[in-house]
């Protein structure tokens, strides 16, 4: 009966913060946490959470490697809102202050699936080089007053940001009655694939 | 001895010995070198035997090898020299220091380790040589033996080798022995790493020989002990290295091996280029970049066809280089069926280029009819965004942006000053010139001429009566039409070619003037030449043209003559019928008028005049053809060319040359100078107003100004007018405006690119004259010597412009909207349409585009052309629909998923939009369900309530019908603030985003230096701020409410006389009787029956707050101390945790304290052994009552506060008895009330909202402005915690300053008349009047903080507002008074920032709360007031800078400049301001009637609020008492709760003696009902549930003038004694 009409469509998501590439910056920690509209509701899970500190590996690629895992459900009405995992990366600066290294926000992939999602960190930049400086030696660099801002794009046309790094997460999706309630988020036909849709079949 | 050779020697020592065997192997197998070798290796290093061995068992050796390897597989050194090259990277010398190793090998001779590695270094010697050519090799054989010599070495032979062979062997011995003696001298190590760096010399060529070498040496080396390794692993390096190259050369060259053959050197395998060339020619092929002729291409006699030629299409091929294009072709046709890859036209199969050269959408063609319906117009009601511009102060909608260009190229003047007579007569020949050829353009005449002609056909066809088929009658009139036509043509083409003729000969007779003129002044100033082209006309045909011409007309003439003729014989034969007719009269007239004119002579005057008029008429006379003939002819002479004479056409050019200033006079040189100094701009005034102005450019020696500017004005209205004003410099003086030129404003279609340059004549009428050659302007002068002839010319001139609209970027024309254009201003714009607006007109002109289409000779086949061809067809065959109308959004009716009306039915959409609109009922709403029929119709009905009843004034909820209206009003003003509230909320600071520490100035940066220094755990830590936390993810339960409630003092103790009227009760006696048994051992025992000892009071705090109760434990005592910290709970209203809904919270926290009775209940003293009842009553005592936003605003509140206690407290009373006269005592008591003090915070600490920043527009003077900033930065600078006030905002969103609000303003005549004698209670009695408007603090009124000043009139009329409004109106009053008094601006508890006003008395100060309307002098430690920032008069700020700012110890007199600081000073001076209040107050008499009403309903709400609060008790109300409350209530107020008590008290008694009786009356301003309820549920007197508890309560309103309304609620509990 309920499962028959839905009032409600469910998002697992599973996946790992995996790694980070920040060239110039060791031992950070970061902290992950979902923004999502009015209708979205968590259901199980952690929205939050902070990662242990991690050193770069001694490889060539330096990667920093949390393997941090989010396991999350949510619940919505709408998917205006969609949830995005807002990341933030922390490490200390030369003088040993935890400073920001990073923010970045992505959205959740809309369809099931297992996705690999590179973004892009970036910091807020001093006003004047007179700040950077000070900021830089108080070991009080600028930082966003809410990491959640980075998932909304009001107000940030008074911003200036400079890039750092990459963070690499991985992404495991299920959704259940989203096609039940009408809309349609996977590649056309996937009705029955239950893994993501390879490239290939598109060209078919 | 040169080490080199002895090293090579002790290597071929080695191998002589086994020469013989080596011999006759090789010999064998020659030809396999590479086994050789293999071979060789296990001989090398070992004794003669194992090399026999060896060689004569060549593959058993497999097993041997492996054995090795894996032996050496396990030492770490061995890979690594594998890959390395020849040259071990050990060696420090290069080739080129060759000889200096062979010094340091001198010098260590006998060091084998040092010959060996000097060895290593000899190796690559081999390889340069490798690549010498064949005849060399030879010598190459002896490289080893003596590399240092190497071109001696080629000339030597093979004697020569003989000879070192032999020095080998003695060599080799001499160092077996000599190594023998020192032993071990090279390491162990040494030999290994020797043998292992050392191995590779050739290392492509040899492969895995010398790996094997390798191994097996060193294996054997170990095996045969460390004397013999060194010399042996130095043999077999020196050897490897001659081996490489010979046995290369050997399996090149097939020689006989010889004995030297062991020591083989070989040469890379190489072969010349040319055979490599050759053998790559059989197995590559390279294809050939020529042109592949067509044949080959073809199957065999067929010609290449061209599809194109034939009409075919053949789309365009993709671009491909013609060197590719050769090359694939070649390659093709190497294939087999090549062929089949070329099409019939010999090139390669190809498809049409793919490519587009832009990205287009295909086209949509749907012809289907139903579009007509879908294309119609329908009418949607425009909708208005709500909370976005609405309340926005200032204009309205953004102005569009539109953009006229203006393109001014150039200015020609056709007279100017500066003109020479030459340039007047230039310039009038240029102008004929024009005129001419404008004319020969239109070429009118030859129009006429052909018009004539075919009117003339026509008459001729029209008269051929064999042709006319017609009736007679049309031929007729046509003919005579035709006729008349011809007549009018003739006569017009006659003047057209008069006026040419004249016109041409004007423009001969200026161009004779100015020759002569150029003659007569002998220079020329212009390049002005006319030439006159004669063109050759054949004279016989023309002169046949002409004679014809004139003979047609000759005939029509006397056609026109022969009809003129008759007519006139007709007219002629009527008149002359008459006159005949007349004459006869006339002569029967003159017979009887003979007699009659003697009689009568002045009838003869008369009679003349009828006599002559009839004339005779002159019978007309036929034409003559003669004289037409002469006619004609003269006029054709006059008006005509001459037969014969050639035609004439004018040409005028600038090819002559102007006379350079050498060789002109002196004035005429003057002239030029001057013109050179003028230079001419021109101003652009759009609407009258300039906009642009073209840069200033020098006048040219031909007057001619070329400017090429385009301005872009970008406009926001429509352009009213467009004028050009023409301004001319003078050297450096001053600039003269010359004209004004009036531009026309370009049509709405007249876009950029389109618009055609013209030219605008412009005039002026100054005068000028000049004293050179210039003729000047507005003044007379003539061409001729003697001055006739004169002529005046004004200074004119062209400007050639062109004006259009821009288009915008996505092909929009710039233009502004028809509707700001000004009706009936230009009436050709009325009927722009929006295709014209678009600027699509160019494509709906389908005639034109076809006709394009024709022209250009499209491919009807072409793809491309496709969308074109049919629209043509389309056009041309005026079948398909074309819609006269054009649809912008016409795919969104495709996008639209559902239909409009079935959106808005949607009640999940509609909440979405109200949700996204942010309405206040439906922000916070999560989780919209997702069907509509989840969706609850009630969801809707509170909003939709509210919509409906925006304008229903509903008195239920207020009472009080005056009191409604404010409230509505109160709401729109909030409606609006929050709307605007919500703008700036959605504009960001960096700062809200962006955490940033500032910069630092230096005593920050020196701090902070020092703070590095600081003790990471000092011993005396200080306290730290706690975290704030942003509201936003809070929930429920998150935040608390602590207060701390330390103690109090002065709590009113029970009067003994209460215990009195407890005497006659023997049951129920309070607790603490002596005879009690109980316990009590917490409390000493007073009791009533010792009346003069201290009477007790048990007090405990009980906190409510949002309906939360908390209370204290009980203590003893009126001066408690209670220390405990209470937490309640705080949830905000709809779960919504934003700022903005915080700040509105209007919870209050209620303190209250009571006074805890216990009561022994028991029925019987013979169970007071056993059994203790008592029953617990509390008493309330008096209240603190502190709203939540001042908590919120504050973050924490600590201090002392007065409690609220009611003037009249039964049963209770202060404990010193010694309650002073209300007055202005200088020093009063500070026991005057209780006291309680309290420690409040929010747990976690909360953000406060940010203040609206919004910059508010004022009407103060920017001066004015400017100083206020500056006065309050300085103020800032030094003391930044003190307020400082200089500006607000008031109601409406303007900027005022602050001491316009100050003003004398009239208190209600009735208070005034209270006490008309006592200025002092009237003082009190106004600040009371004051207090009892209900308090309203901005944040909650207005959802942000901006703190909005209202006038006194509008806080009359609201009836609410918070202490600035109290303030101002208690000030204004007092200074209506007469007195001397300020608003002071400060700190206070527990309000915080705040304004209290301060009164100058005769002697000292007062400090009066104008909310509750108390004062308080001075010195009053217990004054809420803290800080003092500063003090605003009527005409002046005053900011405190003193070192304090604590009231108790300042000095208020505001005269010390050192104290204070004031706003207006001697450097800038009272402007005098005019204020803002009103005149006068008016004060209307409150209705009585309707607040009696009032107060029946409030007692009647009142009392049925009780009975809820008690659901499980009956409550009984006692009537008697509640009458005598509500006669007792009048009372108080008149005497403001004074003095009263004790009659009220004694009368009570006598009344209800026989009652326990405990209450107290509540007073308090009347806003809403909402707020008394909530004060009395604090009070807890419903919660006695003594079963036969009975209830009074009385409510008295007294009104007060506007309104203004006080209430009393007399609560009371009676227990009635039994």
């Amino acid at each position: 009966m309920a499962a028959a009409s839905p009032s409600v469509f469910l998002l697992m998501i599973n996946g790992q913060v995996e790694s980070a590439q920040f060239p110039e910056y060791d031992d950070l920690y970061c902290k992950y946490c979902f923004v999502y509209g009015q209708d979205w509701a968590p259901m199980a899970g952690l929205e939050e959470g902070i990662s242990q500190i991690a050193s770069k590996s001694q490889n060539v690629q330096r990667a920093l490697v949390w393997n941090f895992p989010i396991d999350v459900t949510f619940k919505s009405t709408n998917p205006y809102g969609w949830p995005q995992i807002v990341l933030s990366v922390y490490g200390p600066d030369v003088f040993g202050n935890d400073v920001v290294r990073g923010y970045g926000a992505v959205h959740v992939p809309f369809s099931p699936g297992r996705y690999k999602k590179t973004i892009p960190m970036f910091v807020p930049e001093s006003t004047s080089t007179l700040q950077k400086f000070t900021s830089w030696f108080m070991g009080r660099r600028p930082e966003y007053t809410d990491p959640k801002v980075v998932a909304q794009s009001e107000g940030r046309e008074v911003t200036r940001v400079r890039s750092q790094g990459f963070a690499t997460l991985i992404f495991n999706v299920v959704t259940k009655d989203l096609r039940k309630l009408g809309y349609d988020t996977g590649p056309a036909g996937t009705q029955n694939i239950l893994g993501p849709s390879l490239p290939q079949s598109n060209l078919q | 001895m040169n080490p080199n050779e002895e090293k090579v020697k002790i290597i071929t020592e080695e191998f002589t010995e086994n020469d013989e065997d080596a011999q006759v192997r090789r010999q064998k197998k020659k030809s396999r070198a590479q086994r050789q070798q293999r071979k060789k290796q296990p001989r090398t290093p070992g004794p003669e035997e194992m090399v026999s061995e060896n060689c004569h068992v060549g593959p058993p050796l497999e097993p041997g090898e492996e054995k090795p390897d894996t032996h050496l597989l396990s030492t770490t050194a061995r890979r690594g020299p594998r890959s390395l090259p020849p040259v071990p990277s050990t060696s420090r010398t290069g080739f080129a220091e060759f000889s200096m190793r062979e010094r340091m090998r001198e010098k260590l001779q006998a060091a084998r380790s040092k010959a060996e590695s000097a060895l290593l270094q000899e190796i690559p010697t081999p390889r340069p040589r490798r690549l010498r050519s064949p005849s060399e090799r030879e010598s190459e054989t002896e490289f080893g033996t003596e590399p240092s010599k190497e071109i001696q070495g080629t000339q030597q032979e093979d004697d020569l080798k003989s000879y070192t062979r032999v020095k080998f062997h003695d060599s080799v011995r001499k160092l077996k022995s000599k190594s023998q003696a020192p032993p071990g001298f090279p390491s162990a190590e040494e030999a290994y790493n020797f043998f292992i760096f050392n191995f590779d010399p050739g290392p492509e060529e040899q492969e895995e020989k010398p790996t094997v070498i390798c191994r097996d040496g060193a294996n054997q080396e170990e095996e045969e002990g460390e004397e013999e390794g060194p010399a042996q692993t130095g043999d077999e390096t020196g050897e490897e290295g001659l081996l490489d190259g010979k046995d290369a050369e050997d399996f090149l060259l097939g020689l006989d091996p010889t004995a030297h053959n062991f020591v083989t050197v070989r040469a890379a395998e190489y072969e010349s280029t040319h055979i490599r060339l050759q053998k790559e020619k059989e197995v590559l092929f390279v294809p050939s970049r020529l042109t592949v002729p067509t044949y080959k291409k073809l199957p065999e006699n067929v010609q290449p066809r061209f599809l194109e030629d034939e009409g075919l299409y053949i789309g365009a091929r993709p671009e491909v280089a013609r060197n590719n294009q050769n090359i694939m072709e070649n390659r093709l046709l190497m294939q087999e069926s090549g062929r089949k890859w070329f099409g019939d036209d010999g090139r390669v199969l190809a498809l049409p280029s793919p490519i587009k050269p832009s990205p287009s959408r295909p086209p949509q063609f749907t012809q289907e009819l139903s579009n007509k319906a879908e294309l119609e117009t329908l009418y949607k009601k425009a909708t208005k965004y709500i909370h976005r511009h609405q309340h926005m102060i200032g204009s309205g909608d953004p102005p569009g942006n539109f953009q006229l260009d203006i393109d001014i190229s150039g200015l020609i003047f056709t007279h100017h000053p500066c003109f020479s007579r030459e340039h007047v007569l230039a310039s009038k020949l240029a102008q004929l010139y024009d005129q001419y050829l404008a004319r020969h353009q239109r070429n009118k005449a030859k129009f006429l001429t052909d018009k004539l002609q075919a009117l003339r056909n026509a008459v001729q066809t029209g008269l051929n009566p064999e042709k006319s088929h017609h009736s007679l009658d049309t031929t007729q009139t046509n003919i005579n039409e035709y006729k008349s036509e011809i007549r009018q043509t003739r006569k017009l083409r006659d003047a057209e070619q008069e006026k040419d003729r004249t016109l041409l000969k004007n423009i001969i007779k200026v161009w004779k003037e100015m020759k002569s003129l150029r003659e007569f002044q002998r220079f020329t100033n212009t390049p002005l030449k006319l030439v006159l082209r004669k063109e050759k006309v054949d004279q016989k045909a023309d002169e046949e043209a002409y004679e014809a011409e004139i003979q047609a007309e000759i005939n029509e003439l006397l056609e026109e003559h022969a009809e003129e003729y008759a007519q006139k014989m007709e007219e002629y034969k009527t008149s002359h019928q008459q006159w005949k007719a007349w004459k006869k009269a006339q002569r029967a007239k003159k017979k009887k008028n003979k007699q009659a004119a003697e009689e009568n002579p002045d009838e003869e005057g008369g009679e003349p005049f009828p006599e002559e008029e009839p004339v005779k008429p002159i019978p007309p006379e036929p034409t003559d053809t003669a004289i037409i003939e002469q006619q004609v002819r003269e006029r054709a002479v006059h008006s005509r060319r001459r037969p014969g004479e050639p035609k004439l056409v004018p040409e005028l050019t600038l090819a002559g040359n102007t006379t350079p200033n050498e060789q002109c006079p002196r004035v005429e040189v003057l002239r030029r100078e001057d013109v050179k100094r003028r230079s001419v701009y021109l101003k652009v005034l759009f609407n009258n107003k300039e906009v642009s102005r073209t840069v200033s450019r020098q006048l040219g020696a031909d007057f001619r100004v070329h400017f090429g500017q385009i301005f872009n004005l970008q406009i926001f209205n429509w352009p009213e007018s467009l004028t050009l004003q023409v301004y001319e410099t003078v050297g450096h003086s001053s600039t003269t405006l010359l004209a004004e030129v009036f531009l026309p404003i370009p049509e709405t279609t007249l876009v950029t690119g389109r618009a055609p340059i013209e030219e605008v004549e412009f005039s002026s009428s100054q005068h000028v004259t000049l004293d050179h050659e210039g003729v000047g302007s507005g003044v007379p002068f003539s061409f001729e010597a003697d001055g006739s002839n004169q002529l005046i010319l004004m200074t004119s001139g062209k400007v050639s412009h062109s004006v259009a609209w821009a288009i915008g970027e996505n092909g929009i024309p710039l233009i502004p909207p028809l509707s700001q254009q000004n009706i009936g201003f230009r009436s050709a714009l009325k009927r722009a349409d929006a295709i014209s607006s678009i600027g699509t007109s160019g494509l709906t002109d389908m005639k034109k585009l076809a006709k394009w289409a024709a022209e250009s000779k499209l491919d009807p086949n072409d793809p491309n052309n496709a969308p074109l061809m049919q629209l043509i067809s389309i056009a041309t065959s005026g079948e398909s629909y074309i819609p006269n109308f054009f649809r912008i959004e016409q795919l969104q009716q495709e996008f639209n998923f559902v239909s409009d009306e079935e959106l808005s039915r949607s009640k999940r959409f509609r909440l979405l939009s109200l949700r996204s609109q942010e309405v206040p009922e439906f922000r916070n709403y999560k989780q919209i369900p997702i069907y509509d029929r989840e969706i609850m119709e009630k969801v809707f009905q509170d909003y939709e309530k509210r919509l409906r009843d925006r304008n229903v004034i509903e008195t239920k909820d207020h009472l009080d019908a005056h009191r409604a209206t404010v409230a509505k009003y109160l709401q729109q003003v909030r409606e609006s603030v929050v709307n605007r509230f919500l703008i700036a909320k959605h504009h960001f600071l960096l700062t809200d985003l962006v955490a940033e520490e500032e910069v630092p100035n230096i005593s920050i940066l020196g701090l902070s230096l020092f703070k590095l220094a600081e003790q990471k755990r000092p011993l005396k830590p200080r306290r730290k701020g706690r975290k704030k936390v942003t509201a936003q993810n809070l929930s429920d339960g998150d935040i608390k409410l602590l207060v701390n409630i330390i103690r109090a003092y002065d709590i009113p103790v029970r009067k003994p006389i209460v215990s009195k009227f407890q005497q006659p009760s023997r049951s129920s006696r309070t607790f603490r009787e002596p005879h009690a048994a109980s316990p009590s051992a917490h409390s000493p025992a007073h009791s009533a029956d010792y009346p003069l000892s201290q009477v007790l009071v048990r007090p405990f705090v009980e906190v409510s707050f949002q309906r939360t109760i908390c209370h204290t434990t009980t203590a003893e005592g009126p001066n408690p101390s209670w220390n405990e910290e209470l937490e309640l709970p705080f949830r905000a209203p709809n779960e919504d945790y934003s700022t903005a809904s915080l700040q509105s919270v209007k919870d209050d926290v209620y303190i209250n304290i009571f006074d805890e009775v216990l009561y022994d209940v028991l029925e019987d003293d013979r169970e007071r052994g056993s059994g203790i009842h008592t029953r617990i009553e509390r008493h309330w005592l008096g209240c603190v009552k502190i709203p939540f936003s001042t908590i919120y605003f504050q973050t924490r509140i600590d201090g002392t506060f007065k409690i609220d206690i009611p003037p009249v407290l039964l049963g209770y009373s202060k404990e010193h008895n010694m309650i002073m006269e209300r007055g202005f005592d200088y020093a009063r008591s500070l026991s005057e009330g209780s006291y309680i003090t309290l420690f409040i915070t929010i747990e976690p600490q909360l953000v406060p909202a940010e203040p609206v920043r919004e910059k508010f527009d004022s009407q103060e003077d920017e001066k004015l402005l400017q100083a206020t900033e500056k006065f309050q930065a300085e103020c800032a600078l030094k003391f930044p915690h003190r307020q400082c006030l200089t500006t607000v905002i008031d109601i409406s969103g303007k900027t005022v300053f602050i001491t316009r609000y100050l003003k004398p303003l009239n208190p209600p005549p009735e208070l005034l008349n209270v006490y008309p004698n006592n200025s002092q209670a009237t003082t009190e009695l106004v600040a009371r009047y004051v207090s009892l408007i209900p308090f309203l603090p901005d944040s909650v009124s207005f959802a942000g903080i901006c703190d909005l000043w209202s006038t006194s009139d509008q806080f009359l009329d609201l009836l609410a507002g918070d202490e600035e409004e109290h303030a101002v109106l208690l000030c204004n009053y007092f200074l209506s008074l007469g007195k001397k008094a300020w608003l002071v601006m400060g700190n206070a508890i527990p309000e915080g920032p705040t304004a209290y006003v301060l009164s100058r008395e005769k002697n000292h100060y007062l400090i009066w709360n104008p909310c509750s309307g108390h004062c308080y002098g001075q010195y009053d430690t217990f004054c809420p007031l803290k800080t003092v920032g500063c003090l605003i008069g009527p005409d002046n700020i005053w900011f405190n800078i003193q070192e304090h700012d604590s009231p108790l110890r300042i000095n208020f007199d505001v005269t010390k400049p050192k104290l204070w600081k004031s706003f207006f000073s001697r450097s800038l001076p009272y402007p005098g301001l005019s204020s803002v209040q009103p005149e006068e107050l008016i004060y209307q008499r409150t209705d009585k009637a309707a607040v009696a009403e009032l107060q029946d309903r409030i007692e009647k709400i009142l009392k049925e609020k009780i009975m809820d609060w008690r659901p499980r008790h009956l409550t009984r109300w006692n009537r008697y008492c509640t009458s005598t409350l509500r006669h007792f209530l009048p009372l108080l107020e008149s005497s403001q709760g004074d003095d009263v008590e004790d009659e009220h008290r004694a009368e009570l008694l006598k009344q209800l003696g026989d009652y326990r009786f405990s209450g107290f009356p509540l007073h308090m301003p009347y806003s809403e009902v909402k707020p008394l309820i909530e004060a009395v549920y604090s009070t807890g007197v419903h919660n006695i549930d003594v079963p036969n508890v009975e209830f009074a309560l009385a409510v008295y309103i007294h009104p007060y003038p506007k309104n203004v309304l006080s209430v009393w609620i007399y609560v009371a509990s009676l227990i009635r004694n039994r």
